[in-house]
Formats: structure tokens, sequence, C-alpha cells
């Protein structure tokens, strides 16, 4: 298939971890999030290194795939790693490269930093790999349910998130139905110096933006006509429910966090 | 007399102050289960007939009854909850990720309980043949299959009218059969009306009544049989008969014998070998 594209990675499956309310997931990963940055031993660093590799195990998604997705993000952290070296000047010099000297504090700091880096893309990635977008965003018209008292249109909000999910492939498909009929017609998208290459997006653009406005006044008619009058006295067929997995996996990590702070130096 | 379901009355309709009277002086009676196809040219009204039967439009002029309500701002929810549409785009009505969460929208909007909305999406999926593709996201359908998820999201909220807007205007030949099977069985399960619009002489044949349309008006009422009696005048106010109809009265008019005159591929194609096999 050639949905590899489409946003957040979801690989389909029954583990614990897929299993798991989106909720307790989002909310774990954000409490991990600010976490990550207390870490500042050996071992707290360790604790939070094996909690994220074991949770990555658990999913049973095949490490060697999951690390892949992070690619991109590979450059970035190797990235931040030598600029340390080369802008930390603290603790002693270890050695010289090219007369230039690397200091140990460098060293420590880039690779802390390196680390935090990789275990929070790592974390996050796990969410978007077990949780498909429509529970994320259940997730999330569940978890900003508290706001409808501001007034905050948080079912709308929801509703939005989940069109657009809806439509992403759509679109996907139609523009490269655009882009081949304009090829056809001798537009060039591949070659030529990039200002050309960049013009040539209008007459893909403008066709896309039509029908993407056509389309939407359209759904807006269907759902009218499929009595869609805003969230006020909707059910909802997809539900979310805290099991003992949920709580059990919350008491985990809640030990896991008061673990850090006890090997923290 | 019967109980009419849906009736217009002098309704005239335009798009805006400064627009052309969409619709002329519209009268008609639709009764329940009883199908009634209508048709026109583009730009005949046609859609606009369907967009004032459940309310998304208003006629500046005349009313409008479904089921002895009268349609106006106050009365539209419940107009609706009588009224199912399937409209012309498979993409541009499917509103759910999944299959079973686009049945599921509509009662969702209707506040239907969860236990009950579970049975209502299996027996209407069901009912149009697509309960193996409960989790398939739209991508992963043919046009054809979309509609047919349109029409069992449809059913799920047992309307009394079913209006098919060109539902079938965008599938190939099988879709379009496909889709009309499913139609007519659901139809003689369920007794409901169904009005079925189209520009398509072909699709009409089944219907118990045909109401068409020209220039905004209603120009003959009449059954299947009695339309197609009138092919020089339906040419004449835009609708064609058939290509295929068309291309056999030219091989007629070269001097080709066919047994009956052809009105489907299928048709043509029979007759054309069965003439070459007889030279
Ligand atoms: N939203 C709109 N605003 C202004 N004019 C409109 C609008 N929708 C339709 N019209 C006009 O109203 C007339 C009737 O349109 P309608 O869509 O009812 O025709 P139709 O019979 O359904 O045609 P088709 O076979 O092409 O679907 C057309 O002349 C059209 O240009
Ligand atoms: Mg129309």
């Amino acid at each position: 298939m050639n949905n590899a594209f489409i946003i957040g990675q979801y690989v389909p499956g029954e583990s614990l971890i897929h299993r798991l309310d989106p909720r307790t997931k989002i909310m774990i990963i954000f409490f991990f999030v600010i976490f990550v940055f207390f870490a500042n031993s050996a071992a707290s660093y360790g604790l939070l290194t094996a909690f994220s590799i074991i949770s990555a195990i658990v999913t049973r998604i095949k490490l060697s795939y999951i690390f892949k997705g992070l690619t991109p993000v590979w450059f970035l952290i190797v990235f931040t790693f030598f600029l340390h070296l080369i802008v930390t000047r603290e603790g002693e010099v270890l050695f010289e490269v090219l007369s230039f000297p690397i200091y140990s504090g460098a060293v420590i700091q880039g690779s802390e930093i390196s680390l935090r880096f990789f275990l929070l893309i790592l974390v996050t990635s796990l969410l978007t790999l077990t949780t498909s977008p429509i529970e994320i965003t259940d997730a999330i018209e569940s978890l900003l349910h508290p706001l409808k008292r501001i007034k905050f249109p948080v079912h709308e909000l929801a509703l939005m998130m989940s069109i657009s999910l809806r439509f992403i492939p759509t679109l996907m498909q139609e523009t490269e139905k655009i882009s081949k009929a304009q090829a056809s017609r001798g537009v060039d998208f591949k070659t030529g110096p990039i200002k050309d290459r960049v013009q040539a997006i209008v007459p893909l653009l403008v066709p896309l933006f039509v029908s993407a406005f056509k389309r939407a006044e359209e759904l807006a008619m269907a759902m009218e006509a499929r009595g869609y009058q805003g969230g006020e006295g909707r059910t909802k067929l997809r539900e979310l429910r805290i099991v003992n997995r949920d709580r059990y996996t919350a008491l985990l990590f809640i030990l896991i966090i008061i673990g850090l702070f006890l090997t923290r130096s | 007399m019967r109980e009419s379901f849906i009736e217009f009355r002098n309704v005239s309709f335009r798009y805006g102050e400064e627009q052309p009277w969409v619709l002329k002086d519209v009268s008609f009676v639709i009764y329940p289960d009883e199908w009634v196809a209508i048709i026109g040219h583009n730009g005949s009204g046609k859609s606009t007939i369907a967009k004032l039967i459940n309310g998304l439009l208003f006629p500046q002029e005349g009313e409008i009854f479904v089921d002895g309500v009268h349609v106006n701002q106050d009365s539209i929810w419940d107009v609706r909850k009588n009224v199912g549409m399937v409209f012309q785009n498979p993409d541009n009505q499917f509103v759910g990720t999944t299959v079973r969460d686009d049945v599921a929208f509509g009662l969702e909007n209707r506040g239907i309980p969860r236990q009950e909305m579970i049975d209502r999406i299996n027996t209407s999926l069901t009912a149009v043949a697509m309960n193996d593709y409960f989790l398939h996201e739209p991508h992963r359908l043919s046009g054809g299959q979309k509609q047919r998820v349109a029409i069992a999201s449809i059913l799920a909220i047992s309307p009394k009218v079913v209006i098919l807007d060109e539902a079938t205007a965008m599938l190939d030949p099988k879709g379009k059969l496909e889709i009309m099977r499913t139609i007519t069985e659901v139809q003689d399960k369920l007794d409901l009306a169904l009005v079925t619009i189209t520009h398509d002489l072909n699709e009409i044949t089944l219907a118990d009544r045909v109401i068409v349309m020209n220039e905004g008006q209603v120009w003959l009422e009449a059954t299947p049989r009695e339309v197609f009696t009138k092919k020089e005048e339906l040419r004449r106010i835009g609708l064609d008969t058939p290509f295929i109809s068309k291309l056999a009265d030219e091989l007629i008019s070269i001097g080709l014998v066919f047994n009956n005159h052809p009105l489907s591929h299928e048709e043509l194609l029979e007759e054309l070998w069965t003439y070459h096999s007889k030279m």
C-alpha cells in the first residue's frame, strides 16, 4: 500500500500498549516529557532509558522499524551532540582534535542532551505507532472536555481533526491525479531550476484548492442532511474506557517517577 | 384518495434576489412506498427539489409538506429524521474515518444509545452487503462501495423516504447496477418511498412514476412507458436518448437489421454479433 505517508505511522496491533486507553498513553507521555528534564545522574538516565526501551519492546513492533522511523531525527541528535562538543567549554580538556580542545563537560552535556532528545522522540513516536489518529482525536476531545466550561469548542475541534484525518488520503490521491494530469499537459515538476519548479506547483495547487472548497461545501450539506446540529445531545459510537490495565500502567509509571527522584544526584 | 407523503404546492425558488427562478410554480405529490423518478436536463432544478424536501433550502413561494409536516426552519430536524438523502459524489458525503464510523454519524446525531447503534449499524451494513468492510477507511473502498455505505447510513436512521440525487452518476455500469439492485431490494423490504433523480433515461425504467422537469417546471408526470413514447419531445428538451440507442439508430439507418432496439452496451454487443454471424 502507498499509504506510508499517512500521518502518524500507526501500526495496528494487539499489544498491551496498543490496548491502553489513549488518554492513559497521552498523560504518561505528557509527564514523561516533563520528568526527562529532571534526570541528572547515570542511574536516573538509565531508569528512563530502560523504561522507554522496554515500552518499545512491549509494543511488539520491530525495534528496527521503530528506529528506522526516527531516521530524520538521528541526524538532529548527532548534530546536537557535536554542537555541544564545539561550543561547551567546561571541565578539563580531554584531548585535542586538530588543535581544537574537547572538554569533558562538553562530552557529558552533549550526551545528556542527545539522550534526552532521543528519549522524547522515542516515547512520543511510540504513541503514534500504537494509537490510531482517531483514537488520539477521541482522547484529546475527552481530555479537553473540562474546557467546555469556558466555552472552548472542544467538540468542534475534535470533529475538525477527525474530518481532516478522513480527508488527508483523499486529498493525497487527488494531488497525485492532478499532478499526473498536469504532467501529461507538459508541466514539469521534477527538473529545471527551483524557480520553475515552484511555478509548476501553481497549476497543481489551484485545482486542488478549488476542489477542496467544493468538497467542504458538499460535505457540510451532507452532514446537515444527516441531522448534524452540533455536539449537543450527541451520543458516541467510539467509547473510551479506563480499565485495570490502565490503572496498573499508571501506577507503574508513578513508581518509575519516584525511582527517578531517588536516583537523582 | 391516497394519503400523500411529499407534497409540493406551487413552489417557486431562486438562489438569490437577482438570480433567475430555478423552480417555477412546481406542484406534485409523492405517495408513501412509491418509487418516483425525477428526470431533467442539467440545471433543470432536480437537485434543488431534493434540497427543498429536507429543508436544506426554503422556497420563496409556495409550501412543501413532508409526512404532513410543513417544512420550515422549526420543523427541519423532524423532517430530516424521515428523509434520507444520498448525493452524487461518494467521497464528499463520507464523514467517518471508517465504514462503521460513517454509518454511526447519523445515529450519533440523533442521540441513539450506543448498544442500539451497534445493532443498527450491523443490520444496515448487512442489508447493503458491506458487513465485511466494517473497519475499512474510505480510501480503501471503490466508488460503488462508498455509495453502498452511504445507503447503509441512510437506512440506519430508518427514514420514510430515500432520495438518491444522481447517486450512481459517478459509478461504472457495474457499480450502477449493483446500487440499483441494492436499493430496489431494500425498498421492497422496508416499504419506503423512493425518489431517484437522474438525467439518464435508462434509469427510469423501473420506477412507478416519472416526473420530467424542464427549465424549472414540471413538464410531464407519467409512467415510464408513457415517457418512452415521447422520444422526440424528450430530445427537444435536452433529454437525449442514451448513446447506445443513438448509435443503434445510426447503424439501423445504414442498413443493419436488429431484432430488438438495444438499450445497453451488452444488448448492442449481442445484436452486433448475432447480426455478424448471420451475414
Ligand atoms: N448554490 C447555488 N447558487 C446559485 N445558483 C445555483 C446554485 N445551485 C444551483 N444553482 C442553479 O440552479 C439551477 C438548477 O440547479 P440544480 O442543481 O437544481 O440542477 P439539476 O437539475 O440538479 O442539474 P444537474 O443535472 O446538473 O445536477 C442551475 O441553473 C444552477 O446554475
Ligand atoms: Mg443535480
